[in-house]
C-alpha cells in the first residue's frame, strides 16, 4: 500500500520532467530489486494491479514502474519524445499499429507468442491480450416498461417511437476527443450504414458526448442517462452494481476491441519486458484463459456476429488526416444539430 | 628357350566412364542452369505480383481524390492499405503529393523517379528500419490554383515476397536436383546400352576356340564396322599365314624324313663294316643324331596332322579301354627293347566322343615319353577310370619324374625338360597331348607321384 502513497508524489515528479501528460503512476516490487520494467499503459492502476502482482510473485527481484497515460499521450511519449519505456499497453489499436508500422516497436518471439491466434498478433510486434466488446448499456429504471433493444435497428426504432422519453438522455463517445470512441465509430461505419442513421437519430435527440466509458456508466447508474452507446462492456461488467443496468451486445454486429501490448525500440530492459509480456499473454488464450476484461465472449454471443477489429495497416487509413478530417466533419454534422 | 611374356593390353580410360562423366557434367550444368532459370522467372513473377498489388493500392488512393468546395479531398479507401497486409503481416507506408506539396502519409518515403501517366514506377529502398518496395502512380489534377500532378506512393515491407522467394528457391532447388537425378539415371542407362555392342563383340571373340579364325559375322553398330572389318581382315591374314607355315613345316618334315632314312640305313651298314673303334663311335653318334632329326620330323608331321584334324574334329564314340589296349600292344615292342615293364592297370568302361586317331596319337606320345625318359627296369602303368562325371586316362611311371617348374613350359612347342638332355626328343609331344585333350573338352595335368616318377592324366567329360 505504500506504493500507492508513493504514486502520488511520483506522478507529480513525472509530470514535471516529461512533456507528455501522465495521469497516474505507481511502482510495484521491492525497492532493493535491481531490474525495473517501465510500463506505459492506458489502463487504470487498479485495473492492472492484479496482473502486476501475479507477475512479481513469479518473478521476485523485479520492479514494475507503471505509468498511466491516455492513448494519444502514450503515442506522443514514444513517437515524438522517444521516452524510454519497456512495455506499451494500450486500447488504441490504431495507434499501437502505427507505432509498430513506423518501426517504433521491436519484434518479440516466444513460445507464448507462437501459440497466439493469428488475429491476436501483428508482425510479431503487436500482441492482443483482451477482447473487449463495445456494448449498449441501458438503465433498468428507464426500460422498466419498454422492450430491451437487441440490435441497432431496434434501438433506432425505439428512439423514433419515444423521442421525448430519451431526449437528452442518450450518451456516446465524443469521437473528436476520444481515440477509442473514434476507433469504435470508424469500425462501425465499416460494418454497416446503420451507424450513421443511429448517429443522426441520437443527434436529433440531443445526445450527450463523453470522453470515457466509465463516466457514461456512472451517469447511467445515477439515472442521468437512459442509454449509453458504444461503451466498453469490460468497464460495465466489473462494476459492483450491475443490477442497475442492462448490458446489450448488439446482435447485428458487435465491435470487439483488442487491448494490445508492444515492446518499444527504446526499451532498456528488453528481457524483463519480454517476460512480462509473456506473463500477460499466456493466460489470455488457450483453455484456461481468463481475460482481463472478465467478459466471456463465447458465452455471450455466437462468434459470427463478433466484429473483431483487425490489427494491421487498415487501421492506418482512419489515422490519415484527410480521412479523419472528413469523417469528423460528417460525424459532427450528424450528431451536433 | 623361355616362354614369351604374355602381353596385356594397355588400358587408358574407359569409354563407359567417359560417356557417363560427360553426360553427368552436362546434366549438372543443365540442372544448375535450370535452377537459375526457374528461380529468375519465378522471382520475376513474384515481384510482378507484388508490384501489381502495390500499384492497385496506389491507384485506388489516386482514384479516391476529388475536389470538394475548392479543396482537395482524399477519401483513403480502407482496402487500399488493408489489401497489402492480407496474406502476411506487412508494414505499409504511403505518401500523397500534389506537385511539390506534401499532402498526407509519410513525408520521408522515398519517391521513385517520375512515373509515366500510364505506367507505375517502382523502387526498392530502406525506410524506417526495413527494406520496402515502393510503387508510385500519378495523374494530372486540377484545383482552383491550377493544374498539378497528384502522385501517390505506396510501400510495403518484403516479408511476404521473401517468404515466397524462399519457397520458390526450395522448389527450384528440388527441380534442379530432380532433373539431375533423372539425368544421372538416364546417363547410366545410355552408357550401358552404348557399350553393350562392344561387350557383345568382346564376348563373341573371346568365347572362340584357340583356332577359330572365322570372320565375325554378328551385326554390329555402324561405328564399329571399321573395327570389325579390320579384325576380320587381320584374322584372315593370320589364318593364311598360319596354314601356310604349317603346310611348310609338314612339307619340310616330309621331305627331310626320306633322305634321313637313307642316311641312317647307310650309316648302319658303315657301322657294321668298320672295325676301327673310334670310327664306330663316330658313326653311332651320327645315327643317334639322325634318329633325333627323324623323330622330330615325325612329330612335326604328327602335329601338322593333329592341327589339321582338330580344325574339323570328328565326333564319334571311342571305346577308350580298347584304344588303350591297342596302343599299348603297338608300343609294347619299344618298351621291351628298353627293358621297361608296360602294365595295363585298372580298365573301367569309358566312351569318349571324339577322334580316335587323335586320341591314340596323344596316348602314344605320352607312352613314348614315358618309355624314352625312364631308366631300364622301370614300370609304366596305363589305367582308365570313369566315375560317371569324368573319365580319367592316366599314364604313371617310376622314372625320374617331371622337373620342377610346372607343366606350362613343358606343353609349349619345342620346350623340353631340363633333366632329359641325353635323350632324343623334339619337345612337341606334350603340346600335341594338350591340344588334343582341350579339343575334346577335357584337361591335361602332369604331376610327380609321391614315391617318384611322373604321372600324366587326361580328363574327359563322361558322355
Amino acid at each position: 500500500m505504500r506504493a500507492i502513497v508513493l504514486s502520488g508524489i511520483l506522478t507529480l515528479w513525472a509530470a514535471w520532467v516529461s512533456a507528455f501528460e501522465v495521469e497516474d503512476r505507481a511502482v510495484f516490487g521491492p525497492e532493493a530489486a535491481g531490474d525495473t520494467i517501465k510500463v506505459i499503459s492506458t489502463a487504470d492502476i487498479a485495473y492492472f494491479e492484479p496482473m502486476i502482482r501475479s507477475f512479481l510473485d513469479r518473478a521476485p527481484g523485479l520492479r514494475v514502474d507503471y505509468t498511466v497515460a491516455s492513448s494519444s499521450e502514450l503515442m506522443k511519449a514514444i513517437q515524438d519524445e522517444r521516452q524510454s519505456f519497456d512495455l506499451a499497453i494500450s486500447s488504441a489499436m490504431d495507434l499501437q499499429t502505427k507505432l509498430a508500422n513506423d518501426g517504433l516497436a521491436q519484434q518479440h518471439f516466444s513460445d507464448v507468442t507462437r501459440s497466439l491466434p493469428r488475429w491476436a498478433t501483428w508482425n510479431d510486434m503487436v500482441f492482443a491480450f483482451t477482447q473487449e466488446p463495445a456494448a449498449i448499456v441501458l438503465s433498468r429504471a428507464a426500460f422498466a416498461d419498454l422492450p430491451i433493444p437487441r440490435s441497432r435497428q431496434d434501438l433506432i426504432q425505439l428512439l423514433r417511437q419515444n423521442p421525448e422519453r430519451f431526449r437528452g438522455r442518450i450518451g456516446t463517445y465524443d469521437v473528436r476527443i476520444s481515440g477509442l470512441g473514434y476507433l469504435f465509430a470508424t469500425q462501425d461505419t465499416r460494418a454497416s450504414e446503420t451507424f450513421w442513421r443511429l448517429t443522426e437519430v441520437m443527434g436529433a435527440l440531443g445526445a450527450r458526448l463523453y470522453c470515457c466509458s466509465s463516466d457514461m456508466i456512472e451517469d447511467v447508474e445515477r439515472g442521468d442517462l437512459a442509454i449509453a452507446y458504444n461503451v466498453l462492456s469490460s468497464y460495465a461488467v466489473t462494476r459492483a452494481d450491475t443490477d442497475r443496468f442492462h448490458i446489450v451486445l448488439p446482435q447485428d454486429f458487435t465491435t470487439v476491441m483488442l487491448r494490445s501490448l508492444l515492446i518499444p525500440v527504446t526499451a532498456q530492459n528488453r528481457d524483463g519486458a519480454a517476460r512480462f509480456a509473456d506473463h500477460i499473454l499466456s493466460p489470455s488464450f488457450g483453455p484456461e484463459a481468463s481475460p482481463l476484461a472478465g467478459v466471456d465472449l463465447t458465452a455471450l454471443q455466437a462468434e459470427s456476429t463478433l466484429h473483431r477489429i483487425r490489427l494491421g495497416p487498415g487501421l492506418l487509413v482512419f489515422l490519415d488526416q484527410f480521412k479523419k478530417r472528413s469523417f469528423l466533419a460528417e460525424w459532427q454534422s450528424a450528431i451536433v444539430q | 628357350m623361355s616362354a614369351p611374356a604374355r602381353q596385356d593390353p594397355v588400358s587408358q580410360g574407359s569409354i563407359r566412364r567417359r560417356l557417363l562423366l560427360v553426360q553427368l557434367a552436362g546434366a549438372a550444368a543443365l540442372a544448375v542452369l535450370l535452377y537459375f532459370v526457374v528461380l529468375s522467372v519465378t522471382r520475376q513473377v513474384a515481384q510482378q505480383s507484388q508490384d501489381n498489388v502495390l500499384a492497385a493500392s496506389a491507384l485506388s488512393i489516386l482514384g479516391s481524390a476529388r475536389v470538394s468546395g475548392g479543396e482537395i479531398v482524399i477519401d483513403l479507401p480502407y482496402s487500399a492499405l488493408s489489401m497489402l497486409d492480407s496474406v502476411t503481416d506487412e508494414r505499409v507506408f504511403y505518401a500523397i503529393w500534389l506537385g511539390d506539396e506534401f499532402l498526407s502519409g509519410y513525408q520521408d518515403l522515398p519517391r521513385p523517379q517520375r512515373p509515366g501517366e500510364a505506367q507505375p514506377a517502382f523502387l526498392e529502398a530502406a525506410f524506417l528500419g526495413a527494406q520496402v518496395r515502393i510503387a508510385a502512380v500519378e495523374r494530372p489534377f486540377s484545383t482552383d490554383l491550377g493544374n498539378e500532378q497528384l502522385s501517390v506512393s505506396v510501400a510495403q515491407t518484403l516479408t511476404g515476397r521473401d517468404q515466397t522467394m524462399a519457397r520458390i528457391s526450395r522448389v527450384a532447388l528440388g527441380v534442379g536436383a530432380g532433373f539431375f537425378a533423372l539425368s544421372a539415371v538416364l546417363a547410366l542407362i545410355v552408357a550401358q546400352s552404348t557399350i553393350r555392342p562392344l561387350n557383345r563383340l568382346t564376348g563373341a571373340v573371346s568365347r572362340r576356340g584357340p583356332r577359330d579364325l572365322r570372320p565375325v559375322s554378328a551385326p554390329v553398330p555402324s561405328e564399329m564396322v571399321p573395327l570389325v572389318a579390320s579384325l576380320n581382315s587381320f584374322m584372315k591374314r593370320l589364318e593364311t599365314s598360319l596354314s601356310r607355315s604349317e603346310d611348310f613345316i609338314a612339307e619340310a618334315a616330309h621331305r627331310v624324313r626320306t633322305p634321313l632314312a637313307i642316311v641312317r640305313t647307310q650309316a648302319e651298314i658303315v657301322q657294321r663294316r668298320v672295325r676301327d673303334e673310334d670310327t664306330r663311335n663316330a658313326v653311332r653318334e651320327m645315327i643317334h643324331a639322325v634318329d633325333e632329326s627323324s623323330r622330330t620330323a615325325g612329330q612335326l608331321l604328327d602335329h601338322a596332322m593333329v592341327v589339321f584334324r582338330l580344325d574339323d574334329l570328328a565326333c564319334e564314340p571311342v571305346d577308350l579301354p580298347a584304344l588303350v589296349r591297342e596302343t599299348v600292344s603297338q608300343v609294347g615292342v619299344l618298351s621291351e627293347m628298353r627293358d621297361i615293364d608296360l602294365i595295363l592297370g585298372r580298365m573301367e568302361d569309358a566312351v569318349v566322343e571324339g577322334d580316335a586317331i587323335l586320341l591314340q596319337n596323344a596316348l602314344r606320345n605320352l607312352l613314348d615319353n614315358a618309355i624314352k625318359y625312364c631308366p631300364p627296369l622301370a614300370e609304366v602303368t596305363v589305367s582308365v577310370r570313369n566315375d560317371g562325371n569324368e573319365i580319367c586316362l592316366q599314364v604313371s611311371d617310376t622314372g625320374p619324374g617331371f622337373p620342377e617348374g610346372g607343366k606350362r613350359r613343358l606343353v609349349q612347342r619345342f620346350s623340353r625338360g631340363d633333366n632329359v638332355s641325353g635323350v632324343v626328343g623334339s619337345g612337341l609331344g606334350l603340346t600335341i597331348v594338350e591340344d588334343v585333350t582341350v579339343a575334346h573338352g577335357g584337361r591335361f595335368t602332369i604331376d610327380n607321384n609321391d614315391g617318384g616318377g611322373a604321372c600324366a592324366r587326361l580328363f574327359f567329360p563322361a558322355s
